[in-house]
């Protein structure tokens, strides 16, 4: 059967392999290598071994822009998975409205991060402006209004997962927990919790990876003000590569080095999720 | 019957938080009936014709005469449209071929699929867009191609997943009849692959509609899409026109809320599928 198959590669494989290719592998190796290089085109490359990666931290812009990120993702992830499983909870109970109100949470997940951006500019501002300050005045202000944005995105969509996986629970185990006299609250800790721990997993990392690779909603709500000091990884590493003529090379240097943090946060993520399947 | 007089709190508690969900967007279309000039200093008042502050349609009209809407509506409706068709086209293809068909060659093309999964777009931001000028890719039809090459990798994965639990009976039977691989794959295989094709869709359609920077670095200056639109009407430092924006962002909702509210329950079914596998 695999015979008869084999000769069929150029209309099944080709055209997604060779988009790919120029889209994705071709840069990438590329981008590897030209973090190695000086270049202002790709043309006039020239090794400099690691000279990029040492520039990077010439000025505080990288490492600012990882500790933003970092405390900003760890506030994120804690928030929004409160709140969503809380949500998730009072949802699975069969209340009246339970679709409803399912719709209205899940809403802002679809607007674009741009859009987002500038919804929250506009409410924040408004009412910053009662104190006489704007968003832009403190770095202090521009996180907890990315954090409050990420929330407003992301907590439908957490609440989605988790309410699938609260839905997952078998009837019965509930029931006998019921017939042995447990609480509800004895459910939730006892039975619930721990039954949705894949769930779990899965949104602790996806809100993660979410907020470290947040881009479009930090540069419409701050663009990085007051000087810089709310700009995340991602706006960082695109100020570094269009922001100053000379610096592409050191640019792909920190787009290298975000990578490998993201890659370690998803191999993270898989190893735990592998565990667990193991495990149940 | 015992927690009816429970749920009362509950469901308070609940209409309080769904309404300070929709307020945002409430306060934005409330604010896009103003005068740019009274939107910053007092953007929670109602706008009134007795103090002068409603402005009716006018933002509407500046804002899309400025950024030319339509024209960006246009843009990101042929651009998500037709990449979205082709990586449905082509995408569960290649899924069904490097499944069936088991070599080395094959299981690397699955592990570098899933690997440019966990790839952030910075990091191949740069050479990409120099890739895509040299080969002339770097215009609405040439992104669509880029958009299958970067939609593909949790495409084919997502299909994978699903192809390895379809028997393959149906399918040998369709050879032995004398199909060909092609005939097999658009009358027995494609047919089975629809739920997980839709969830490819929709999980694609929410990422290129609202995509910025791609297509902005591509094309943005001769071709703007919606959100590349409503950057540029920022503009230079503090010449925002803040009556136009928020015209602009209504109209920049509408259509996400239309698409939301008739395909609802394929949007919720696809997310949760497409969270749980990436």
């Amino acid at each position: 059967m695999q015979k008869n198959y084999k000769k069929w590669f150029p209309i099944f494989v080709l055209p997604t392999l060779i988009a790919f290719v120029i889209a994705f592998l071709i840069p990438f190796v590329m981008g590897v290598y030209l973090s190695f290089t000086n270049f202002t085109t790709i043309t006039n490359a020239r090794w400099v071994g690691f000279d990029n990666y040492v520039k990077i931290f010439a000025n505080k812009e990288f490492i600012n822009a990882l500790l933003f990120t970092a405390k900003f993702a760890i506030v994120a992830v804690v928030t929004i998975n409160v709140f969503a499983l809380s949500l998730a909870l009072l949802l699975t109970k069969g209340l009246k409205g339970t679709n409803f109100f399912r719709t209205v949470f899940f809403m802002p997940n679809l607007i674009g991060g741009i859009v987002l951006g500038y919804i929250w500019q506009l409410i924040l501002n408004g009412i910053l402006y009662k104190f006489n300050v704007t968003l832009t005045y403190s770095e202090k202000y521009g996180f907890w209004g990315l954090v409050i944005l990420m929330n407003w995105q992301l907590i439908g969509y957490m609440m989605i997962i988790y309410i699938a996986g609260i839905q997952n629970i078998p009837g019965d185990l509930i029931e006998a927990a019921r017939i042995d006299g447990a609480t509800s609250s004895q459910i939730v800790r006892k039975i619930t919790l721990p039954m949705i721990m894949p769930s779990i997993t899965i949104c602790m990392f996806l809100t993660l990876s979410n907020s470290f690779k947040l881009f479009d909603q930090n540069l419409a709500l701050t663009a990085g003000a007051p000087s810089k000091k709310t700009a995340m990884l991602a706006l960082d590493i695109y100020n570094t590569f269009y922001g100053r003529q000379g610096y592409e090379g050191v640019g792909q240097a920190k787009a290298v080095l975000f990578f490998i943090m993201v890659a370690v946060l998803s191999l993270t993520q898989l190893w735990f999720t592998r565990k667990r399947e193991v495990e149940s | 019957m015992k927690s009816r007089k429970k749920e009362i709190p509950v469901l308070f508690l609940l209409t309080v938080l769904s309404f300070l969900f929709l307020i945002p967007i409430f306060i934005v279309l409330m604010n896009s009936f103003k005068g740019k000039l009274y939107i910053s200093d007092q953007p929670f008042k109602l706008p009134s014709i007795a103090a002068g502050t409603f402005s009716g349609l006018s933002n509407y009209i500046t804002g899309v005469m400025k950024i030319g809407f339509f024209k960006a509506f246009g843009w990101s409706l042929f651009i998500t449209l037709l990449s979205v068709g082709a990586i449905l086209l082509f995408t569960p293809m290649t899924a069904w071929y490097i499944t069936r068909v088991k070599t080395k060659f094959t299981s690397m093309l699955y592990y570098l699929f899933i690997f440019s999964m966990i790839v952030p777009f910075q990091m191949v931001m740069y050479p990409m867009v120099k890739v895509a000028n040299v080969m002339s890719l770097d215009n609405p039809v040439g992104i669509i191609f880029i958009y299958l090459g970067f939609g593909s990798g949790l495409s084919v994965f997502m299909l994978c997943g699903f192809i390895k639990s379809v028997p393959l009976g149906i399918e040998e039977a369709s050879l032995i009849d004398g199909c060909t691989p092609i005939q097999t794959y658009f009358q027995v295989v494609m047919p089975m692959l629809k739920p997980t094709m839709v969830t490819v869709a929709i999980l694609n359609v929410m990422w290129i509609w609202n995509d910025y920077l791609l297509p902005y670095l591509l094309i943005g200056t001769e071709y703007r899409t919606i959100p590349i639109a409503i950057q540029y009407l920022k503009g230079g430092y503090g010449s925002i026109d803040m009556g136009a924006m928020m015209a602009m962002l209504v109209l920049a909702i509408i259509p996400i809320v239309i698409f939301y509210l008739t395909c609802q329950k394929y949007i919720i079914a696809g997310v949760a599928a497409g969270a749980v596998k990436g």
